[in-house]
């Protein structure tokens, strides 16, 4: 570290000072106007037009914890505290929809104003702003780059927990009678998701000892010649754990596209609809369903 | 490493303790074979549960032994592929046409079951 102890170029002595005691220095002026700079601070944020989704009371609130994780942060020089504080702050605001521009629009304002509040107490000795700007500048860029980086990679989380989410959720795969499965498929095939869908397929096969399996796909508008191989892979590979699979609701639109491609075909058992693929394979299964009322049979066997 | 190859009233049971080499899988197809018309079998289970790995040959040799079996007068179904084994295999264009194949032995001998029953019956009614 680079120590201050030539005394050229001042005309007003100043004390010999390291950059640690600078800071020491500047960490106690900021403890001192506290109060003061945190008002300035939340009122430039109002101001601003800043943190819209929130009330002037938890601007104030969070504006307090900020400053002092900031005095903190830049007396003991460690930014895990911070860390930990902006991811759990990011947690708490990313749900009410507070966006980044925000968060960085902040941390740079407190940036200024504290600035400002050094420039206003050593407005007398410009050498030592100087030397205190030195020390303050790269641990306030630091912190907010730290706060910035903790919004987005919080925001990152939270989107990856989401898609994971979705991605569970659109891919159940059910049991309707005693080694019949039914996969209904709904929204967008990517090749992502028809691994997944392939990969939970089998396994749930295995485990629920199924026989027959009905895709229906009713619910898929659009279907691409790479996702209409996959499926064929699908009920081979179904076929190789002994199940047999049954594909229902093919639309004009995907029918017309799979004879287009040149899919083979004649290994897919479909069925029109999904109450004709069930039919269907309570058939294979050796199941007959009849009304209870007049003992007439609704499926023949 | 030998296959072990157990008789189980009418049927054989062959089950695969460990990865096989090119020369093993040769070997249970030619055991297998002799055994059936030995034993006069009506129905082979070969059980590939502990492969993790079925490549080409191994593909080649199972459906050579389905149709070897099934010119001696036996059905042979494979049993316990597992799931990723069989979508890499349909992805390798393996798709053991026209062999029987099922999830574990229990469904393997109860497809054996209806099968050689179904022979029976459609036998007794010509």
């Amino acid at each position: 570290m680079k120590k201050y102890t030539d005394q050229r170029n001042t005309g007003v002595p100043s004390p010999i000072t390291t950059p640690d005691q600078l800071l020491r220095e500047l960490v106690s002026h900021l403890r001192q106007s506290r109060t003061q700079l945190r008002e300035e601070w939340a009122r430039r944020i109002t101001e601003a037009q800043l943190l819209t989704a929130m009330s002037k009371e938890e601007i104030f609130a969070e504006a307090t914890s900020v400053y002092d994780n900031y005095v903190e942060a830049l007396e003991t020089g460690t930014f895990e505290a911070l860390q930990a504080y902006a991811r759990n702050l990011s947690e708490r605001i990313i749900p009410r929809g507070v966006e980044t521009h925000e968060v960085v629009g902040i941390v740079l304002l407190l940036r200024d104003v504290l600035a400002r509040s050094l420039f206003a107490k050593y407005q007398d000795d410009f050498e030592k702003l100087n030397r205190i700007l030195d020390a303050y500048e790269p641990a306030a860029n630091r912190i907010a780059i730290t706060v910035s980086v903790g919004f987005v990679q919080e925001r990152e989380r939270t989107i990856r927990e989401q898609q994971d989410a979705i991605r569970e959720l659109s891919t159940p795969v059910l049991q309707v009678r005693e080694r019949l499965l039914i996969l209904p498929i709904i929204g967008l095939i990517d090749p992502q998701r028809a691994r997944q869908l392939t990969e939970q397929l089998l396994r749930a096969i295995r485990t629920n000892r199924a026989k027959v399996v009905v895709i229906d796909i009713t619910g898929v508008a659009a279907m691409d010649s790479a996702v209409a191989n996959h499926l064929v892979l699908t009920v081979e590979a179904s076929r190789l754990l002994g199940a047999t699979v049954i594909v229902t609701g093919l639309s004009p639109e995907i029918s017309q596209t799979l004879v287009n491609i040149g899919v083979n075909l004649s290994k897919m058992n479909t069925v029109g609809d999904l109450q004709g693929g069930i039919e269907e394979a309570e058939r294979l299964l050796g199941y007959k369903v009849m009304s209870v009322r007049d003992g007439s049979t609704v499926l023949q066997t | 490493m030998q296959v072990p190859i157990l008789k189980q009233g009418p049927y054989l049971i062959a089950s695969i303790q460990s990865a096989l080499s090119d020369a093993d899988l040769m070997q249970l197809r030619d055991a297998l074979v002799a055994k059936v018309s030995a034993a006069r079998s009506l129905g082979v289970v070969v059980d590939v549960t502990v492969l993790d790995v079925m490549d080409s040959f191994a593909s080649r040799t199972l459906r050579d032994l389905v149709q070897i079996v099934k010119l001696r007068g036996a059905t042979t179904v494979i049993v316990g592929i597992q799931p990723e084994v069989a979508f890499a295999m349909v992805q390798l264009g393996l798709t053991l046409e026209g062999v029987a194949t099922a999830l574990d032995l229990e469904e393997g001998l109860a497809f054996l079951d209806q099968h050689t029953k179904r022979k029976e019956n459609g036998l007794r009614a010509q």
